[in-house]
């Protein structure tokens, strides 16, 4: 399990822990079935506060991706396939709007824009 | 009992100053920064908690014990480093080890030893031929050899090199681990600290500005830089201590007002320094 911390992102660091662990979950590296180290444990390797591993913990709970139970701490959920294409729709979504933003702000047109896709994709 | 420090109501009037209405909890486990400039009445706050000093009104309680139930009990469960060493100077650590013993039921002399080894602090020296970091970090032995539930750190780590101040962070956060005990410190300065808060009290001119949780109050604030002609004056008065030079200007804002902002600007995630400045500046004028 690696998590770096970067104070120069523009995501708060709860929001950093949550992607990279979601990341290495989805990639396999951190196993189904894994304990994560504690809340507290985490915080203190990683030098952020308690609130903020908690955060970054309960999110990816909501998420569907580890489940926390009493006294067992918070294992890493089997990831279903469904979860995992939607994260990279997601994804792919995401990385789409970005481009289609850019070439909005400089006027260009739908079909130049369509051109660079195909093109990008033969590549 | 989930709060470890509850501070109600705090007022300490003095002739030319008066610290005013501060309230907050503190939970079990969990490390607040009470920032503010120099004069903003941190001190007053903190010595008002461990009670070297009494307010004029107002409650504190640690662990739901307040001093004037049991002074002794209330104490044994403080420990405090202040920026300056309270040893007396000519003491060396053997002398100081005997004080203690006798001083406080809960000292353990075995892990005291046990610091004094890890952080190589001279035996034989006395305490005026230590280093700034030496004494700062024989007051943490000092305390963290005793079964305390709160500390209480006053610009403790002042003047202390980086690689000291990470020890001191680490200590902190094991100090907190068992999710029973907390840390309530005072800086001017946040930088590293502000990293490992999980509250932040902020006070200027001994009245409260902020107080929220670190990840909300940064997530609250943006901090704007730009061209100065190019406000807008619905953007201006939302503004919060706007700093200007030749070339542009800096300053903080509201992030619910973030729509007020346009294409025209910069904006980026705040640090908790940069939101005090803004604020005090704003204060000033």
């Amino acid at each position: 399990m690696n998590i770096i911390i970067s104070n120069q992102s523009e995501l708060p660091i709860y929001a950093q822990i949550r992607e990279q662990l979601k990341e290495q979950i989805l990639n396999g590296q951190i196993p189904e079935g894994e304990t994560l180290p504690s809340i507290r444990q985490l915080a203190k390797e990683v030098g952020v506060s308690v609130i903020t591993t908690t955060r970054a913990y309960s999110e990816l709970e909501t998420e569907g991706f580890i489940a926390t139970m009493q006294g067992k701490g918070s294992v890493v959920l089997p990831t279903d396939n469904n979860l995992l294409r939607e994260q990279y729709l997601l994804r792919i979504e995401e990385g789409l709007s970005t481009a289609i933003e850019t070439a909005k702000t400089m006027g260009m047109s739908k079909d130049e824009l369509t051109d660079i896709f195909h093109n990008l994709l033969e590549t | 009992m989930m709060e470890l420090l509850e501070v109600k109501n705090l007022s300490k009037h003095y002739k030319n100053f008066d610290l005013k209405d501060i309230s907050f909890t503190l939970p079990k486990g969990y490390i607040m920064g009470y920032v503010g400039a120099n004069g903003s009445g941190k001190t007053t706050t903190l010595n008002l908690i461990t009670g070297i000093l009494k307010c004029t009104e107002g409650v504190v309680q640690i662990d739901g014990l307040s001093r004037e139930e049991n002074e002794q009990a209330y104490k044994e469960k403080i420990g405090y480093v202040g920026d300056e060493s309270y040893f007396p100077d000519h003491f060396k650590i053997k002398h100081i080890r005997t004080i203690l013993k006798d001083f406080y039921p809960t000292f353990s002399v075995d892990k005291f030893d046990s610091f004094i080894r890890d952080w190589n602090l001279p035996e034989k020296k006395p305490v005026k031929d230590f280093s700034r970091g030496m004494k700062v970090m024989l007051m943490f032995a000092s305390v963290l050899a005793r079964d305390t539930k709160l500390l209480v750190l006053d610009e403790a780590t002042n003047g202390l090199d980086p690689v000291m101040r990470t020890e001191v962070l680490k200590l902190l956060q094991e100090y907190v681990m068992d999710g029973e005990r907390s840390v309530i410190f005072s800086t001017h300065i946040l930088s590293d600290l502000e990293q490992i808060a999980d509250y932040i009290y902020f006070i200027h001119g001994g009245r409260t500005v902020l107080y929220d949780a670190k990840d909300e109050l940064i997530e609250s604030f943006l901090l704007v830089k730009g061209e100065s002609a190019k406000i807008p004056p619905a953007l201006k008065k939302e503004l919060i201590g706007m700093e200007e030079n030749a070339y542009g200007f800096e300053a903080i804002l509201p992030s619910e007002k973030a729509g007020l902002l346009g294409n025209a600007f910069l904006f980026e995630k705040p640090t908790i320094d940069q939101i005090v400045i803004h604020y005090i500046m704003s204060a000033g004028k």
